[in-house]
């Protein structure tokens, strides 16, 4: 164990425990937008495929890391447009429709693939970019600036979320259509609106979600994802549809997996136990949640399509 | 404001219909089983699936007869043709066995789900298949099931060692370790941390087989190598294995190796750190031009030809096969862009003679 308490292993294992929270994190958080207004997505995973493969296609043909990143953002807002129509505006079961987009994300992305590319090259990845002055910090400074842009921007969205959220009218919006659509309503706030732009925002978190989980690995796979979209909609819960709790939940799941890779990799956890210890992410996670989000009571009108009385 | 189920459900159904269609199409998920062969250019492209409605009814198939001019073989596997790993040599082997024992080849890729690729299985022997290939492991308790049901069709399974007695069943496996451990020696020579970089998916089959060879390899070149593998516990999950690479570097690794076909993002460290990369089961060399330095890459030709060769005298099974340096189902195939120092070459050759020739014992 004591080869674990060195500042090289640490640093790094801290490093790439945040980098390997990012998805979890832009995915929950956009999905946490859109609970709040009542809209639950359970199309995620499906969503972070096809960005995922916008990015791969785009940083393929162009070369260029933004273009390609704007362009798994801009599949998601195409799927949260999608999304809010069958959801908000046809009024669909929210649960069902949004395994349709998981299974669609799952399948295309797939389809695309095998159509477009073939054999799998790599692709560039977004380099590390260091804070002047932040990154020369100690320890510290290698464990958190020293990241790609999509891990900044990931844990900026929290502070920024979380203040539209509770600060602002919209936020305000927000909230009053997750619990009480109908009072919303009569104070002449759109339902169908608020929750037409929580989606589209939401999904487009879910896209750089998608984006910066293929920029973790350089490269497409079919089922990208392994499921990380459902597990983001987990760690909603999990942080009580707060920002600040989501986050914690990304940097938990993240974090231990990294940390259980790093104790294998130096024989702490012995071979016979390998296959165990691959579950603790999920194990503790779902006990976290089990333990901490009972307390909390979740949105009351989320998963009920709004129908207008009279 | 009244609802109208009706005209909701009109629309929202297509839209349901769409998905299904497009996952169906991705392989990913459903059935899909192709009934074309998949060239070597076009072995990304599994085509449309015949129905699985058929599934329901396991009746008898068409015997296979000596004197049929075409063998219609079916390859159920758990990942893409294209996967640069386990499924795409196997594809590679049909393709180059194609002309000369006349097959008609069907895919269905991205069988990961055993209960899903049962129902494959099962669609493929009640269409008059003569041969299935269930390639992966996992689908041992599927074949054991199936194979009494349908006497005259031929399955192969593996990698396994298990014809579970049945007649009609033949079994696959690769001694993966011999590979592994000319590789491993390479890799120590190479080394001058000597930490090595080791990630498998779970410890089982084939994976372990070439982990285990691979430490093997590495310390008898050098006894006091740190050869500590790491198992992620999937065999599909790009992230966790990058994971495990980007950790074993910060441990001093500074040569790497993988298996499954979740390796490519391991790769993409190894070539990010300029890091050397052995490879196993296909050669990888596409994915890393200049990290790269072999590949382990699994040749099913020769067993696949004998198999085809036992229908064709009648016989449906009962024999296991297994791929070795020594009858050339296993190869080493080096990357002629890595600039490997001659000392490590060498030594890489005369494991190989010694292994093909039975002087050098590889531990199991």
């Amino acid at each position: 164990m004591n080869q674990f308490f060195t500042v090289d292993v640490l640093t790094v294992t801290i490093a790439s425990g945040i980098a390997l929270a990012t998805p979890f994190l832009l995915a929950a958080l956009g999905e946490t937008i859109g609970q709040r207004s009542g809209v639950i997505n359970l199309g995620v995973d499906g969503i972070m495929l096809l960005a995922a493969f916008a990015t791969y296609y785009t940083a393929l043909k162009t070369g260029n890391l933004l273009l390609a990143v704007l362009a798994g953002a801009a599949t998601g807002t195409v799927m949260g447009v999608v999304t809010a129509l069958v959801s908000v505006t046809l009024k669909a079961e929210q649960g069902i429709s949004g395994i349709g987009v998981y299974l669609f994300g799952l399948g295309f992305s797939a389809l695309l693939f095998q159509k477009l590319v073939g054999t799998p090259l790599p692709i560039a990845t977004l380099p590390p970019v260091g804070i002047p002055l932040l990154e020369g910090i100690p320890v510290i400074g290698g464990m958190f600036f020293r990241q790609s842009l999509l891990v900044y921007l990931a844990f900026l969205l929290v502070p920024v979320v979380s203040f539209v959220l509770n600060r602002t009218t919209y936020g305000l919006k927000i909230r009053a259509v997750g619990e009480n659509p109908a009072a919303a309503d009569s104070l002449g706030v759109s339902v169908a609106r608020i929750r037409w732009s929580t989606l589209i925002i939401g999904s487009t978190f879910s896209g750089l979600a998608g984006a910066s989980l293929l920029m973790y690995g350089g490269i497409f796979q079919v089922n990208l994802t392994q499921a990380e979209g459902f597990i983001a909609v987990a760690l909603v819960y999990f942080g009580a549809w707060r920002p600040v709790g989501v986050m914690g939940g990304a940097l938990l799941y993240g974090l231990v997996g990294v940390v259980i890779l790093t104790w294998k990799s130096l024989g702490i956890i012995p071979l016979n136990a390998s296959d165990l210890a691959a579950t603790a992410p999920a194990v503790i996670t779902v006990l976290a949640l089990l333990f901490l989000a009972r307390r909390f009571r979740q949105p009351a009108a989320l998963g009920r399509p709004y129908e207008r009385e009279g | 404001m009244h609802r109208h189920p009706d005209r909701k459900l009109a629309l929202i159904l297509p839209a349901v219909l769409v998905a299904l269609v497009a996952a169906s199409c991705g392989g990913s998920s459903t059935p899909a089983p192709a009934s074309t062969a998949p060239s070597p250019s076009a072995a990304a492209a599994p085509s449309t699936a015949p129905s699985p409605s058929a599934a329901a009814a396991p009746s008898t198939a068409p015997s296979p007869s000596p004197a049929a001019t075409t063998i219609k073989v079916a390859l159920v596997a758990p990942s893409a043709v294209n996967d640069l790993a386990f499924t795409q040599s196997m594809v590679e082997a049909l393709n180059s066995l194609k002309g000369k024992y006349n097959l008609e080849i069907a895919v269905s890729d991205n069988q990961f789900v055993v209960a899903t690729a049962a129902n494959v299985i099962q669609t493929y022997a009640t269409q008059g298949f003569n041969l299935i290939i269930a390639h992966g492991s996992q689908y041992g308790s599927t074949i054991q099931q199936l194979a009494p049901k349908f006497p005259n069709v031929s399955f192969a399974w593996g990698t396994a060692g298990s014809t579970y007695d049945l007649p009609n069943v033949f079994a696959y496996q690769v001694n993966s370790n011999e590979g592994g451990y000319v590789q491993g020696a390479m890799a120590a020579m190479l080394s001058k941390s000597k930490v090595l970089g080791v990630i498998g998916p779970i410890a089982v089959g084939d994976a372990k087989l070439y982990v285990d060879g691979f430490c093997a390899g590495a310390k008898s070149v050098a006894s006091s190598i740190s050869c500590i593998p790491v198992y992620t516990g999937s065999f599909s999950d790009v992230s966790l294995m990058s994971a495990a690479a980007t950790t074993f570097v910060a441990n001093k690794a500074d040569v790497l190796t993988g298996t499954a076909q979740a390796v490519v993002g391991a790769i993409g460290v190894a070539k990010t750190n300029n890091l050397p990369w052995f490879g196993t089961q296909w050669t990888q060399v596409s994915l890393a031009q200049s990290n790269v330095v072999s590949s382990q890459v699994y040749d099913w030709s020769p067993i696949v030809g004998e198999i085809l060769t036992d229908i064709q005298g009648g016989k449906l099974g009962g024999t296991t096969f297994t791929a070795t340096l020594a009858n050339g189902g296993a190869k080493i195939d080096f990357n002629p862009g890595f600039n490997l120092p001659a000392e490590v070459k060498a030594k890489a050759d005369s494991l190989i003679k010694g292994i093909t020739d039975g002087s050098v014992k590889v531990p199991q």
